[in-house]
């Protein structure tokens, strides 16, 4: 650790940056695996379970095993998408069709930075978060960023020059900005109660999980308890956001052929979709640490406790694994449920879309915030 | 056409909130997740074929080892695609079954054309043409999915007979000789 402190400041920022690539890469590219496997697994389907290396397959138990998972599928997609032959359309306009996905990349892997992952209780017995930027503007710097991504599908529709690319990306633009606003004040109760009068404000995710794991029965409950209706608004407004089913308008298949990407084809496309899925990680990141106590175990069982039982206090390294292994479980789990409810809900119509979030989750959210912040000052 | 209105009851608060419809719907994914899967793993495991099934027409024996086909060249004419070429011949005379009208000398099946409608095994006279229970062609090559005629025996192999139509016309013919 001091080692890696002493190395000079952009070289750090060099390997936190491709510490990022090296992880959430694969992470997004086995998301779209568990995908294909959650959809078969619900339609009564084996799966993808052929693609096997023939040296991992003569394994006894393991080899067959990994195969009927499929994860070498995963392999044999990632390399095809890297190896194929990329088409560019000729009425593209090559310069921004060539920036959108890269542009969708961006905010995808930078609001990874601010997304604490797991913590370690240090040697004051204070809790130091793991995080490659612990800055205090937190969320706000997740809302900011993340909403940046809405350029790379209006771009990547412009820029493809044909009429269901620019559908695709008109839709992604009015369903992104309307469902941001509610997504915001979703939130907006947590930290009207988690910032106290007279203590520096924050917007910071490491003080929303502190604040959920405070001992005592309203100090150890998570925010999902608390504030059901704000949890349920986030996730909603969360699933509109990552375009996920029932609100995949930029895509929807079915009468736009393929949205936004219908114009692309191997790694740009991929990228669309490493972006998708690493915003879906975000996003359940984002989640999880604000409703779900993040790196605490189970609800009134926070970290330092848990330690304490399990015997960890005096190891800071593997506590720290064992509570980013907690929250990317939190975060698998999110994970599926997002699979689950695509394999379940069918898509929204456009003007349902819209309905739903102007008529339904604006006034709902606004309605929830001021009855919270009336609740909080009467406190 | 009588006009019969249909009385839609409007939506409970349940099914206008829609979230505990979508649990509803969950659940039952839920447990779809965990319910046996259907899937055949094809060339691994193979359907069972119903009887009845109409695959590739095969061209069949009696259970004396003679073929039954004697080149009539009806499932040539009711073939729809055309798939059907047969060139007649004659049997010679020490031929054991040389009482029998003809044969055919080549019997090609064009399986690339074949819509599988069965009608050649419907219209034959003989009973020699078969539906049977071949299901997957492939080749590599346009001639290669010919079925030439010892391939169409090959595949169509013997079925019970129970008339012995030739056979008894053959011994009706020498009974009806010795009474003169």
């Amino acid at each position: 650790m001091n080692l890696f402190l002493q190395l000079p400041f952009w070289f750090q920022g060099v390997l936190k940056g491709l510490a990022v690539i090296f992880v959430i890469f694969p992470m997004a590219g086995a998301c779209s695996m568990a995908e294909r496997k959650v959809s078969a697994w619900m339609q009564g389907r084996p799966g993808p379970n052929r693609a096997i290396v023939p040296w991992i397959g003569w394994i006894p138990v393991v080899g067959p095993v990994l195969q009927r998972l499929g994860l070498f599928h995963l392999l044999a997609d990632g390399l095809k998408f890297v190896f194929k032959e990329e088409p560019v359309p000729g009425q593209v306009n090559k310069f921004y069709f060539g920036l959108a996905p890269v542009l969708g990349m961006i905010p995808a892997f930078t609001t990874v930075a601010v997304v604490p992952f797991g913590a370690y209780v240090g040697s004051g017995g204070e809790i130091v978060p793991l995080m490659l930027a612990n800055v205090d503007v937190g969320l706000l710097a997740v809302f900011a960023v993340s909403s940046l991504g809405i350029y790379s599908l209006i771009l990547a529709g412009w820029a493809s020059n044909s009429k269901y690319p620019f559908l695709g990306g008109i839709r992604a633009s009015a369903q992104l900005i309307s469902y941001e606003l509610s997504l915001t004040l979703a939130v907006v109760p947590v930290f009207l109660w988690i910032n106290a009068p007279g203590a520096p404000a924050t917007w910071s995710l490491v003080k929303v999980v502190e604040f959920q794991s405070q001992p005592g029965f309203w100090g150890g409950a998570w925010f999902l308890f608390t504030m059901p209706l704000s949890a349920a608004i986030f996730l909603i407004a969360l699933f509109a956001e990552t375009n996920r089913q029932p609100f995949d308008m930029p895509e929807s298949e079915a009468d736009l052929v393929g949205g936004f990407h219908t114009e692309y084809g191997a790694f740009k496309w991929s990228l669309f979709f490493v972006a998708e899925y690493s915003n879906m990680i975000v996003g359940s990141g984002v989640f999880t640490l604000l409703f779900l106590g993040g790196w605490n175990p189970l609800p009134w069982l926070p970290l330092a406790k848990f330690a304490a039982l399990a015997g960890l206090l005096g190891h800071p390294l593997l506590l720290g694994i064992a509570s980013v292994a907690i929250f990317v479980a939190k975060i698998l789990l999110m994970i599926f449920f997002f699979m689950w409810v695509r394999w379940t809900v069918p898509r929204f119509r456009y003007d349902q879309v819209m309905r739903l979030g102007w008529q339904k989750l604006l006034p709902l959210s606004i309605l929830n915030l001021a009855a919270y912040a009336v609740g909080i000052a009467w406190l | 056409m009588a006009v019969v209105p249909i009385q839609r009851k409007p939506l409970t608060l349940a099914e206008r909130i829609y979230l505990p419809q979508i649990a509803a719907g969950l659940w039952i994914t839920l447990r779809h997740l965990f319910s046996p899967r259907v899937t055949l793993s094809y060339p691994e495991e193979r359907p069972a074929i119903p009887p009845g099934y109409r695959g590739a027409p095969t061209l069949v024996k009696d259970p004396n080892g003679r073929e039954k086909c004697v080149s009539c060249q009806l499932c040539e004419f009711i073939c729809p695609p055309r798939a059907i070429r047969i060139t007649p011949g004659a049997i010679p005379a020490d031929d054991p079954s040389a009482h029998v009208e003809k044969a055919p000398q080549a019997f090609d099946i064009d399986m690339l054309r074949c819509i599988y409608c069965g009608l050649c095994e419907e219209v034959c006279p003989e009973e020699a043409i078969f539906l049977q229970n071949k299901y997957s062609t492939s080749g590599y090559t346009r001639s290669e999915l010919v079925n030439h005629k010892d391939r169409l025996y090959e595949m169509g192999g013997t079925l019970p007979d129970t008339h012995y139509k030739w056979d008894r016309k053959k011994a009706a013919a020498e009974e009806g000789a010795s009474h003169g």
